[in-house]
């Protein structure tokens, strides 16, 4: 194992680390492409994609303690722009490059919709309240094509331009000095940097002025108030911040998935995000990205396994392997909160908290 | 320090990694489990079809219904003994669940490509067929869907995207036109339960009706989840129409009839195929009675050998759900092009699927340019005693097809 | 005016159901501080128990009402098993762990249950034996069925029943000291563990009765049927003033009035521009407007300064 004194000790251990895992990512879709296949390559895609999410989710409910059950909407709304302004469904054709920011822009006034009722309200009443208003943007999406046709209703968009840049589409191989490179290989690398870019905006976050007043307001909003820190804007900022990266997520999936739905930001799939960073360690990024991958992955681990490792054991299935597969997955979730109770990788300040108020 | 955050990055990533890289050695086992139970004694290929539907969430049964469907289908060719190219060929289904989640359809699909499956049969909803449709095209495997009704399926210019059931279009047209012409309905009110499935038809519906001269007086909507419509009957009800119609499926339909019997009403209740079936008339009870549906292809008594299917199917898996014959025709279709081609290449026999022309136990099918199946015939039913009962099938040759029995092509 | 009469019926009919389910969740709050995610699939459990049950008998010639006890009787004490067991496995440990903890746990047990009974009754759809007289009453012209005045009835006399307890039992006496500090009453001498096991015990039995009512009335049972019923529970209690046991009444009974008068009104009200397909946005949003006026619903308390 990995000497972590050393490594904090030691700065040329921690460059070498750093340099290790760069590698590591930079070479993973083709150790996994070839180990595994394309199956896993396309799963750690949507993993990616998931952990953006879940680190989004986590400035609303990590750092500033406000529990959203409704952060899939904003993946939606980014999902829908990119669709609508990318797809021959009104004939327009944006370029990646526009369509992403103005996503994360269009969210993120939808976070500040959505946070400027909610100031008063906390816990629960929150939770049910976000609730709502995910459940409405997914209506409004589901039947906002008629009496005008803005989203196409439950049919769906189809045939959005896949993600490009200029004339180099990844949704075909792409040719480098001879080399061709793979879609699945090319999201994966756009993704991956896209998610960097949201773990270092969130790392600078939660050091800076702003993340210090999420912190406070989470743990006493009446004593941040107090403290001269302006409860309401920081609440809406954290609200906007979140929504923007799920915007931003949003628009990847509808250029990777070339077709979006309302079917895919139901109220489970915000159950699903929350799950991913309460069980990886609320408030710790590192945590957020392993409870990300890990509720990613996981499924997909028991549905290559739910049959076969039955039929080694046994020699036969013995129980209907889909039903095996969601019964583990439910399984997991009960196990890990019981033997981690502040998730697999809690943050510091949270393990004293806890360790505080548990002795 | 910044660098040990970045370090504890470093290990979160790589457990991440970690963890994708076990999901493939649990695979590995899995590849060996399964090839022991094909001893390659004599000379024999195999050929793997991929289906897919939801096997878990709110709409497993359809899901298994459809699988069974294609286990039949694949058992009864094994028993049978094709030589495709010279090899004896056993087929082996591979069953993937997608939860109905456009997402996981696609990695499903990824699956199933990487698994080098022969073909594909699925899957069961549009929203999830869509996406998957062009992973499929893009490795070049055939990809037949007993169920995806959505008209843009086969409109992406995919050569590999078949049905062999007509989409909402056919269907919620001559629903139209029975409803003004066989029922005469002057006026009617339609509900949809705001799926894809449900809001095409209840449109293709409306615009039918509205073409034979006769009045939209409500439109009304509800969701697959739900079970009371008390307050959008009761809006109905103030306005009297002739024919309540309704695009969504049986566990709706059900609880609706009954409700609007209960309420009053004095409508008929016309569905499509996603209510025609002995659930709905389970749910609803007594109040069932006298309503009609419709499906398409025609009634499997009148189909040589669509008995026999019936039969065998209920005493192997129970009463047929819904969309099961038409995922057995899907499996037969592509073995028929696969015999056809004399080859089991998706790039060999995929040309042949375009030209088939099998009698199935749904319908005739041949396929338009598209991949749609051309003329698709619609039979409507009514429920009489406690039992849909076949009226009358509009449209399609099938039709006349169907009288005469198609000799060896069973 | 029949048909507003008809709405108002449908919509307390409807809200009466949800009342029941949300009065298990209420309870629970309303001791413990917890939302029991997994309540919806108790309920389920308690639906797809006494449907089977049921189902075994109707070919006896008992009266259907016998039938109906026999299944209820069933249900029973599945349900407060389940409960007890949920309790005792997701939630206990976790009682001292951060808040989020137990909700995590409560949705993991929610999808264990499904699957299992996806297991045990398979993914089809249940009819439920038409044992239960469907006599029909008229009032003002609309009408209501001899079994849906059972379910309003039967909603008003728990609530009614779970005041009683609460506010005039040892019992209660002992869930409100834990409510208000766990570890001041067990100093005072009540058995928290106790204490909790029982509300929830109780809660389940509340929610067999629930599942009962529910297939009765819609002749249907799913494996699946429990999310939404939950869900729609969940934000009728929080309407109300969660862990309020009239408000978990009141906010039912609103809920079911706001969606069956905004789905046969809001047509008419918008001029047509919205129809019966935002019956739920029309929910929501009377929802945050009355939680942006008053913050902890119609009848709550107010919470406390404290996260």
């Amino acid at each position: 194992m990995i000497d972590f004194a050393a490594l904090k000790r030691d700065r040329r251990a921690a460059l070498a680390a750093t340099a290790g895992l760069g590698v590591l990512l930079a070479l993973a879709p083709f150790l996994i492409g070839a180990a595994a296949g394309a199956t896993w390559l396309r799963i750690l895609d949507f993993a990616l994609l998931y952990i953006m999410l879940a680190l989004g989710l986590n400035i609303v409910v990590g750092f500033a303690g406000l529990l959203d059950m409704g952060y899939i909407a904003f993946y939606g709304v980014g999902a829908y722009l990119y669709a609508l302004l990318a797809s021959p469904h009104f004939g327009l054709h944006w370029p990646v490059w526009a369509i992403l920011p103005t996503g994360a822009l269009v969210a993120g006034l939808f976070g500040v919709l959505l946070g400027a009722p909610t100031l008063r309200l906390r816990g629960d009443y929150l939770a049910i309240v976000t609730l709502g208003f995910g459940e409405i943007i997914r209506i409004f999406l589901n039947n906002l094509n008629a009496p005008i046709n803005i989203t196409n209703g439950p049919q769906g968009i189809s045939g959005i331009d896949p993600i490009h840049f200029g004339s180099v589409s990844l949704a075909k191989p792409i040719d480098i000095f001879g080399f061709s490179l793979p879609s699945l290989h090319a999201y994966y690398y756009l993704f991956l940097l896209l998610a960097l870019g949201i773990v270092f905006v969130t790392i600078r976050l939660e050091n800076s002025r702003i993340g210090r007043a999420w912190v406070a307001i989470r743990e006493d909003e009446i004593a941040a108030k107090a403290c001269g820190i302006n409860t309401r804007n920081i609440k809406l900022l954290a609200f906007a911040m979140g929504a923007s990266f799920g915007g931003v997520a949003g628009g990847l999936f509808a250029g990777f998935q070339a077709f979006v739905s309302p079917e895919s930001f139901s109220l489970m799939e915000s159950v699903m995000v929350l799950c991913m960073v309460v069980l990886g360690g609320m408030g710790n990024i590192f945590g957020v990205i392993l409870g990300g991958a890990l509720l990613t992955i996981l499924p997909e681990v028991f549905r290559h396994s739910a049959g076969p490792v039955q039929q080694a054991i046994f020699g036969k299935v013995l129980l209907d392997p889909e039903a095996l597969r969601m019964l583990l997955f439910g399984l997991a979730l009960i196990v890990v909160m019981l033997y981690r109770p502040a998730g697999l990788w809690p943050s510091t300040r949270r393990r004293q908290e806890f360790k505080g108020s548990a002795a | 320090m910044p660098f040990s955050r970045v370090t504890r990055m470093s290990l979160a990533v790589a457990a991440a990694l970690a963890l994708a890289a076990c999901g493939d050695k649990k695979e590995e086992p899995a590849a060996q489990a399964a090839a022991p139970a094909t001893p390659a004694a004599q000379p024999e290929v195999t050929v793997k079809l991929g289906h897919i539907a939801p096997l878990t969430g709110p709409q497993a049964h359809l899901g298994k219904d459809n699988e069974n469907g294609a286990r039949l289908a694949v058992d009864e060719l094994n028993a049978k003994g094709l030589e495709i190219g010279g090899a004896k060929v056993k087929f082996e289904l591979l069953a993937e669940d997608d939860q109905a989640d456009p997402k996981q359809g696609t990695i499903v699909a990824q699956k199933l490509v990487d698994a080098k499956v022969n073909g594909v049969i699925g899957h069961l909803n549009s929203g999830t067929t869509l996406p998957a449709s062009k992973i499929y095209a893009d490795a070049g495997i055939p990809q037949i869907s007993g169920s995806a009704t959505n008209p843009k399926y086969t409109q992406q210019g995919f050569a590999t995207a078949f049905r062999v059931m007509a989409n909402d279009v056919q269907q919620g047209h001559a629903l139209g036109e029975f409803a003004a012409q066989a029922i005469k309905a002057k006026t009617v009110a339609i509900i949809d339960d705001r799926t894809a499935y449900g809001q095409g038809l209840a449109d293709e519906f409306e615009k039918a009706v509205l073409a034979n001269g006769g009045k939209v007086l409500a439109r009304e909507f509800t969701n697959d989840k739900a079970t009371d419509f008390a307050a959008i009957l009761t809006k109905i009800k103030s306005k009297k129409p002739e024919v309540v119609f309704y695009g969504g499926m049986d566990s709706q339909g059900g609880p609706m009839v009954k409700q609007l019997k209960s309420l009053g009403l004095k409508s008929v209740f016309l569905t499509g195929d996603g209510g025609c079936t002995p659930e709905l008339i389970k749910l609803a009870g007594a109040a069932a009675e006298g309503q009609y549906c419709s499906l398409p292809g025609v009634p499997l008594e009148k189909m040589a050998g669509g008995k026999e299917f019936g039969d065998k199917f209920t005493a192997k898996y129970g009463q047929i759900q819904l969309y099961a014959p038409y995922v057995y025709d899907s499996v037969m279709v592509m073995a028929d092009a696969m015999k056809r081609a004399n080859s089991v290449e998706p790039a060999k026999y995929l040309p042949e699927i375009g030209k088939t022309e099998y009698q199935g136990v749904t319908s005739k099918i041949v396929f338009d340019g598209n991949g749609d199946l051309k003329n698709g015939a619609i039979s409507l039913y009514q429920v009489k005693d406690g039992k849909w009962e076949y009226l009358q099938t509009i449209g399609g040759d099938a039709a006349a097809d169907a009288a005469a029995p198609a000799g060896d092509k069973k | 005016m029949d048909i507003f009469i008809q709405q108002v019926i449908n919509g307390l009919v409807l809200g009466s159901i949800y009342a029941l389910v949300a009065l298990g969740y209420t309870m629970v709050y309303g001791i413990m501080g917890l939302i029991n995610f997994a309540h919806g699939e108790v309920v389920m459990i308690g639906a797809m128990v006494a449907l089977t049950v049921i189902s075994m008998l109707s070919d006896s010639g008992l009266p259907g009402i016998v039938i109906a006890l026999i299944g209820l009787g069933a249900a029973l004490p599945v349900c407060m098993g389940t409960g007890f067991a949920i309790e005792r496995i997701a939630y206990r440990p976790l009682r001292r762990a951060p808040k989020l903890a137990p909700l995590i746990t409560a949705i993991g047990v929610s999808i264990v249950l499904q699957n299992l009974a996806m297991l045990i009754w398979g993914r089809n759809y249940h009819a439920f034996p038409p044992i239960l007289p469907t006599s029909e009453h008229e009032i003002f012209g609309a009408t209501i069925t001899g079994l849906q005045i059972a379910i309003i009835v039967i909603a008003a006399l728990m609530m009614a029943g779970l005041i009683l307890l609460v506010q005039r039992t040892k019992l209660g006496r002992a869930m409100r000291a834990t409510a208000e500090n766990p570890p001041i009453a067990q100093l005072m001498g009540v058995d928290i563990n106790r204490v909790i096991s029982l509300t929830f015990v109780i809660g389940s039995a509340l929610a067999a009765v629930a599942g009962l009512m529910v297939s009765a009335n819609y002749s249907i049972a799913h494996y699946y049927m429990g999310f939404i019923l939950g869900l729609k529970a969940f934000t009728a209690a929080v309407l109300g003033g969660i862990g309020n046991i009239a408000g978990a009444m009141l906010g039912g009974i609103l809920l079911g009035l706001i969606e069956s008068l905004g789905a046969g009104y809001i047509g008419d009200l918008t001029g047509g521009f919205l129809g019966s397909h935002y019956q739920d946005v029309f929910a929501f949003f009377v929802l945050i407007c009355v939680l942006v006026f008053r913050p902890s619903g119609l009848v709550g308390e107010k919470v406390a300064e404290r996260a």
